[in-house]
């Protein structure tokens, strides 16, 4: 199909999964607290289901759109009151939005679906009950009292809408409202929020008659329990006139409308210009914003690190200047110059930054769809509370974190969380509360995962770590050492594979994708009274400030975000403890890395130096010292990927270049970390001359 | 080419922005003096009406703020309006909703997946451009 995309497909399908699925969470929550459901929800999830139908239609995914069809046809029936709402029903349409996802995105990179796979859907969503209802509603209508005129234009949903509010024994509104062309649309918002609040809305619509020329004359129809004088109160100094419609008569619209009130006074932003005939572009569209590829924004990212790393060199060139020629008139010219250059290029960085934020809250729909279903599967009573959804964190971050953190969810509800019979016996409410906060602090983002549950079982752990050797028999352990075990691949304290956390994949691997998005991870806990998890996250990893060492012959980058402290020690401080380098540092022992030893690189001129430079870095309670010759400052570098042929090297996250178009590597910190608590022998070489790829 | 006119101007009403898409470059193909002004409301529509001389009018039925049903009784019964040719297009739904359509003075009711032959087929049909000579070059369907 010319002028469309694949990928533009993706993002509305996307969208509209999206919609449907926030929907059934809301429809979740009332049927859950025996709530009348929302109408106008039913009605938004009718239309997520309807547009996606169309656009699988459109391009050619006939089975998915068959699929989507069938969804649509359930909560057609629900909307128009052909069909009640059950939880299975629910759960069935939560599946089916769920793997209708899974199906669009593999059919989106040209995957084939198993026939099989769709007629297991359509099946499911088939044996959703059917509970027809007896009477259409015609009679209601022609007894609603509502003029012919209006009906005439009402779709079906909205008659049904009608009928249900007559026959709940609600007053009928009509309610005329003449506005201003130009800023008609505006007002109307504001007053179609208004009858909300009275009621339900069940139709918007515009009269072709006018009082003038340039207003317009629109009927809604409000039902409402609440007397006419109340509703006008709330209506007041809106310019409407408000009629009840007694039933069982058939009303005539009124020819002319009632006599225009004085135009509104409105505080809203004037209406755009309307533009000249004659003049309008082959194709406008008016929506205000626009939908960019996170590839494009990466694009513009490495521009901006580009011009970045442009300006470090004409830093280097001025500096090189000054040093040659001294500060003369020109000198100082060229340095305001480049300061001014450089000011605005910070600027430019971080609205291209905040181009990538996107707001956490935009994966907690997700999380909390899964800890419905899995408190199901569990028979679980389990409440999940979210905090901070405004949070905003790089787009790329947030989509590699939604992994991670359902699998803390899933460990948290499976492990933590007791049964009903055992919070009940341990005086804890039946219901279970898994909570998420989301919180900015200074460039991190901290996202705490916490539950009301049993806490770890450190008991259980310490067996374990014994059991694999990984302690010795009688020895003391602290708590917060124990567990740091969770953390070591293989490590799992669930003696037998649950449905639920036996996915083969443990907390080490939700580490290693902390670590990938330079975050570290903790968890607090005590026993009986749940656990929290901590990750710290940076805001974005597109640009990073990092300090450049030397080592030998070799420059290095470690990003700022991972330094704690530089320290100058005296070689004798140096102590050797099970024949592991360390010194002492405020009474605790800080292992060291030499990171000429562990990349084994050419010492260069080994001279006998009276102080050493020592960098600390890790986070939280996970640090070391790193050895290095020389410190050469701190600078923004923008990562790149290093090549195939070093990408698996730890301790190496990627290269970077100097100002001076010098390519240098970029310690992986966290990874440098575990290798130096983990590995006995058998290091890396890393050849002197890398290539960025 | 007395009198043949230099452009026409096309609105489309419709929430879909794949659909908007898909119909504006079927549009594009068909001839390049189609101006096309897009809009994913009702409101929008009713506010873009006044502003153009429209050649023709595309709308979707179900839209957010008011239906499309409510936009074809807006547009038939208003003498401004009343003869523009209207265009329905929808994803298949409930047979009462086309009744009520027809009954209103659409002109046409097209069910998605729209074959984009058969709808520049009805654009060429409705702005008469065979007859004027204009489906000429910049055709490609």
């Amino acid at each position: 199909m010319s002028g469309v995309n694949l990928s533009d497909f993706r993002v509305e399908a996307e969208d509209l999964l999206d919609k449907l699925n926030h929907g059934l969470l809301d429809l979740d929550g009332a049927v859950k607290k025996n709530l009348k459901q929302d109408p106008a929800v039913i009605n938004e999830i009718f239309r997520a289901a309807h547009s996606l139908k169309g656009i699988c239609g459109m391009f050619g995914f006939s089975e998915v759109g068959e699929i989507a069809h069938k969804l649509e046809d359930l909560l057609d029936r629900l909307r128009l009151g052909k069909l009640k709402l059950s939880a299975d029903g629910l759960d069935a349409m939560f599946e089916v939005t769920e793997e209708l996802r899974a199906i669009i995105s593999r059919k989106a990179n040209n995957e084939t679906i198993a026939a099989s796979e769709i007629e297991g859907l359509k099946k499911r969503l088939e044996r959703v009950e059917k509970e027809k209802k007896a009477d259409d509603g015609k009679d209601w209508l022609k007894q609603s009292g509502v003029s012919e005129d209006i009906l005439s234009v009402l779709t079906e949903y909205e008659e049904h809408r009608l009928v249900e509010n007559i026959r709940e024994k609600m007053a009928i509104y009509q309610v005329t409202a003449n506005l201003d062309l130009d800023t008609f649309d505006e007002e109307l918002i504001v007053l179609q929020k208004l009858l909300k609040e009275q009621g339900e809305l069940i139709t918007t619509l515009p009269s072709a008659e006018a009082s003038s020329e340039d207003q317009i004359t629109f009927f809604l129809l409000l039902g409402t329990e609440r007397p006419q004088s109340e509703v006008e109160n709330q209506l007041g100094g809106h310019p409407v006139t408000l009629k009840q419609i007694p039933p069982g008569q058939v009303q005539e619209t009124p020819v002319s409308p009632p006599t225009a009130p004085e135009p509104p006074v409105s505080d809203l932003e004037p209406a755009p210009e309307a533009p000249e005939e004659g003049e309008l572009g082959t194709v406008r569209s008016l929506t205000r914003t626009v939908r960019v590829d996170i590839g494009k924004l990466d694009e513009l990212m490495n521009i901006v690190g580009e011009l970045v790393l442009g300006k470090n060199v004409i830093a280097r060139l001025i500096e090189k200047l000054r040093n040659q020629l001294g500060f003369g008139d020109f000198g100082i010219e060229l340095y305001k110059a480049n300061r001014n250059l450089e000011r605005k290029l910070e600027e430019l960085q971080e609205s291209v930054l905040e181009v990538r934020m996107v707001p956490i809250g935009q994966i907690y729909d997700k999380l909390r769809r899964n800890v419905r279903k899995l408190a199901r599967e569990t028979d679980k009573d389990i409440a999940f509370i979210s905090e901070g959804d405004e949070t905003e964190l790089d787009k790329l971050i947030i989509e590699d974190l939604a992994d991670p953190l359902m699998h803390i969810i899933r460990n948290s509800i499976d492990h933590g969380v007791e049964t009903r019979e055992k919070r009940l016996a341990a005086g804890k409410p039946e219901q279970a509360t898994i909570k998420l906060r989301a919180l900015q602090r200074g460039n991190h983002v901290v996202i705490e995962i916490s539950d009301d549950g049993a806490g770890l079982d450190f008991t259980r752990i310490k067996r374990k770590a014994l059991d694999l050797g990984m302690i010795a028999p009688g020895s003391e352990v602290k708590e917060e050492d124990l567990i740091q075990f969770l953390f070591v691949s293989g490590f799992s304290t669930a003696e037998k594979v649950s449905e639920i956390s036996g996915r083969g994949v443990g907390l080490d691997v939700v580490k290693n994708n902390i670590g990938a998005l330079s975050g570290a991870i903790d968890i607090e806990s005590k026993a009986g009274s749940g656990a929290k998890v901590i990750i710290t996250l940076p805001i974005t990893l597109a640009i990073i400030q990092a300090l450049v060492v030397e080592v030998g012959k070799e420059t290095f980058a470690i990003p700022l975000n991972s330094v704690s402290s530089g320290l100058v020690v005296k070689p004798e401080e140096i102590k050797t403890i099970e024949g592991r380098e360390v010194i002492e540092l405020r009474e605790r022992t800080l292992p060291l890395l030499r990171l000429e030893k562990f990349f084994a690189l050419d010492p260069g001129l080994k001279v006998v130096r009276e102080e050493i430079y020592i960098v600390t870095v890790g986070i939280a309670e996970r640090r070391i010292g790193l050895v290095v010759d020389r410190l050469l400052g701190r600078q923004d570098i923008v990562i790149k990927s290093i090549g195939e042929a070093l990408s698996g090297i730890r301790g190496i996250a990627g290269a970077t270049e100097l100002g001076d178009q010098r390519t240098i590597l970029v310690l992986d910190v966290v990874g440098l970390i575990e290798e130096a608590t983990t590995r006995i022998s058998g290091r890396v070489r890393v050849e002197a001359h890398t290539h960025v790829s | 080419m007395k009198m043949s006119k230099e452009s026409y101007q096309i609105l489309i009403a419709e929430d879909s922005a794949i659909t908007r898409a898909f119909l504006v470059s079927a549009l594009e193909n068909l001839s390049s003096r189609l101006n096309v002004i897009e809009v994913s409301s009702g409101f929008e529509a009713l506010r873009q009406l006044p502003r153009s001389r429209f050649d023709l009018i595309i709308t979707d039925i179900n839209m957010p703020d008011i239906n499309g049903l409510e936009l074809i009784g807006f547009i038939r019964n208003n003498p401004g309006y009343a003869h523009i040719p209207l265009i329905v297009v929808t994803t298949e739904g409930s047979p009462r909703d086309r009744e009520k359509g027809m009954a209103l003075g659409a002109d046409e009711y097209l069910v998605k997946p729209i074959d984009s032959a058969q709808f520049q087929e009805l654009i060429r049909k409705y702005l008469n451009l065979d007859a004027q000579g204009l489906s000429g070059p910049g055709s490609k369907s």
